[in-house]
């Protein structure tokens, strides 16, 4: 066995990011307005050495004010709902739970859109709404699930799917309250979009809040490992277990709320990318949420280049590319675990 | 019910050097299963008294459904109970935080179900997990541990083996190993013989002997086994319907009447050249007829 050492973990890591800082250069490149290369790293090493007024401004439009904010939205994104996906799985003990499947983030996006209509302007409040629309799910979820006391896979699977059509009735419903703009908006935002970079707080704070739920999912990681074996064999082995269980029920439910509230329901990410990652580098979770955290970003960024290419100058929502992808390795994983 | 703490020189010459020092004390313990717990009807584990030392083994035997598990929920300190106290070196178990209760008690439970393969190795490290720190990066202190543990149980050939790969009797070996990586005063075991061929019961049995003697540990097993555990226990505490109807010596507990009124079934009970009992289920005479 290799054990897991700080120099192997930084070593995956770095390659990782080496990957997402590769994918991120060309997805600046991409797009209608194509841009070479060394024009890209002359910019960037520009705005890199703080003169950033000395970049022609076509490129600086494109690349800085277009382009480069929806990738960081999509890393955003992409690492919060494949760390809720592990977190979800772990908590769940459900290989196949991911916060779309689960039906959390149509929880989210129907409080989003309930704070939309009450507070009629992107605030704060949406993020905030966003959040109780996962928390309040995911328990109704987990009760639901439950037969005589235990958690049961498929009654889970099935509670979420049907709780994701409920909520999405709901959301159909309000949405009859609002204009015709704002629906068609609304509807390209659910399916999952990257477009409205206008977010309801600044990146900044975003990122923050990211890295907080994660790096709180993160300290449970050696805990979440034994509870893969049963609460009772965790709590025998030294797991608070109550304790881990709410951390990562809260910090799971925040990481898709802060990723519905600025990009919809994107699905499948969360149940992709945890099984890509366990299948390179193991199910050990001080090494899965890290790498999990940077595949979903280079996944998510990649499925957006894609999305905003294939049928240009039309655009897909990223949702429907993840979809694709997604929905049937979900099949597939859930027939063998049947057979 | 006869005080088990008498209990010591005929099973075990090799413990009659010195008294042993008394390490878990159970007083009057009770448990009653909220109907909130288990939908099951509502099962309530009488005030129970048990008390074992150092390098003892103590059997836990009963039929179905005779507060066996629950007992050792309460050893455990999964349960606390509602009357009583069950400690251990003077600690009560229930108040002990979860990794200070891992480093003094290890519990065997007789399913380890698995979401996610692991390897052998990988899951007897596990055992050191309440001695780490936040993340757990296992030091080298930890990896001496686990293979000593793996070689304790004679399982160092599965090492590199998958989990879900190995054999019952392997995985129960590996299991047993997990445990006493965490090198604890207190050693639990839930029906570890349960899938278990007689070859297999019986080494596992005298490994758990030479545990005890070796190492220390007080252990406690759960089984139906009443032969196997006549010949290995040092102490039997016998239940019925949540009741502890007896402790002490096997020779002490092991009574015919007594048995039979608790198994329901014609047994006859020897007393074997070693002093310990032996019992054979009859068939009553109206099935041999037929």
């Amino acid at each position: 066995m290799k054990p897991l050492t700080p120099k192997r973990l930084a070593w995956i890591c770095g390659s990782l990011a080496v990957v997402l800082l590769s994918v991120v250069v060309i997805s600046l490149r991409v797009g209608a307005v194509p841009i070479s290369v060394i024009d890209l790293i002359v910019s960037l090493g520009r705005v890199a050495i703080g003169r950033s007024d000395q970049l022609p401004s076509e490129y600086s439009l494109i690349v800085f004010d277009i382009r480069l904010p929806r990738i960081l939205l999509g890393i955003l994104v992409g690492a919060a709902l494949s760390v809720a996906g592990t977190g979800y799985q772990a908590l769940l003990r459900n290989p196949l739970a991911d916060p779309y499947v689960l039906g959390v983030s149509s929880g989210a996006a129907l409080g989003a859109i309930i704070s939309l209509i009450v507070a009629s302007r992107a605030s704060i409040a949406m993020p905030l709404a966003a959040f109780a629309g996962a928390l309040a799910t995911t328990a109704v979820v987990y009760f639901l699930g439950r037969r005589g006391g235990q958690i049961d896979t498929h009654t889970l699977l099935l509670v979420g799917i049907i709780t994701a059509s409920f909520l999405s009735a709901g959301i159909m419903f309000l949405m009859t309250t609002l204009s015709g703009g704002e629906q068609r908006g609304i509807t390209f935002w659910l399916m999952g979009d990257l477009t409205s970079t206008k977010t309801p707080v600044g990146l900044g704070v975003l990122f923050t809040v990211l890295l907080i739920a994660i790096g709180a999912i993160y300290s449970t990681a050696a805990d979440l490992n034994l509870l893969l074996s049963g609460e009772q064999e965790a709590m025998h082995l030294g797991v608070d277990v109550p304790r881990v269980k709410l951390v990562v029920y809260v910090s799971a439910s925040l990481l898709t709320g802060l990723a519905v509230s600025v990009s919809g329901a994107i699905g499948y990410v969360g149940l992709l990318v945890p099984h890509v990652m366990r299948l390179l580098f193991g199910a050990d979770h001080r090494l899965l949420i890290p790498t999990t955290a940077l595949g979903g970003a280079i996944i998510i960024v990649i499925a957006d280049m894609l999305a905003r290419t294939i049928v240009a100058p039309t655009e897909l929502p990223v949702g429907a590319m993840t979809a694709l992808a997604g929905a049937p390795v979900f099949i597939y994983l859930l027939r063998r675990r049947l057979q | 019910m006869s005080n088990a703490t008498l209990n010591t020189s005929a099973a075990s010459p090799a413990r009659s050097a010195a008294p042993a020092e008394l390490r878990l004390s159970v007083e009057q313990a009770s448990y009653s299963y909220s109907a909130a717990d288990r939908p099951a009807p509502l099962f309530t584990l009488e005030a129970t008294s048990l008390h074992a030392h150092r390098k003892e083994l103590v059997a836990i035997v009963g039929p179905n459904a005779s507060g066996k598990s629950t007992l050792l929920r309460l050893l455990s300190g999964a349960l606390r109970p509602l009357s009583g106290r069950v400690q251990l070196d003077g600690f009560e178990v229930g108040a002990l935080d979860p990794r200070t209760r891992a480093r003094r008690i290890a519990v065997v439970q007789q399913e380890s179900p698995l979401l996610f393969p692991v390897r052998v190795d990988e899951f007897v490290l596990q055992g050191r997990h309440p001695y780490g720190q936040t993340l757990r990066f296992e030091t080298a202190e930890d990896f001496a541990i686990a293979e000593q543990s793996l070689a304790q149980v004679g399982a160092t050939h599965l090492r590199g083996r998958w989990m879900h790969r190995i054999s019952g009797g392997e995985k129960q070996k590996v299991v047993l190993a997990r445990a006493l990586a965490q090198q604890p005063l207190l050693l639990l075991l839930d029906e570890p013989t349960l899938h278990l061929d007689i070859g297999a019961q019986v080494e596992l049995l005298q490994q758990l002997r030479a545990l005890a003697q070796s190492h220390g540990y007080t252990i406690v097993v759960v089984t139906h086994e009443l032969n196997l555990a006549a010949e290995f226990a040092d102490q039997v505490a016998l239940l019925h319907r949540g009741k502890c109807l007896r402790s002490g010596t096997p020779a002490e507990v092991y009574r015919r009447d007594l048995l039979e009124q608790v198994f329901g079934a014609s047994l006859e009970v020897e007393t074997r050249p070693s002093g310990r009992p032996h019992v054979t289920p009859l068939a009553r005479r109206e099935d041999l007829r037929s």
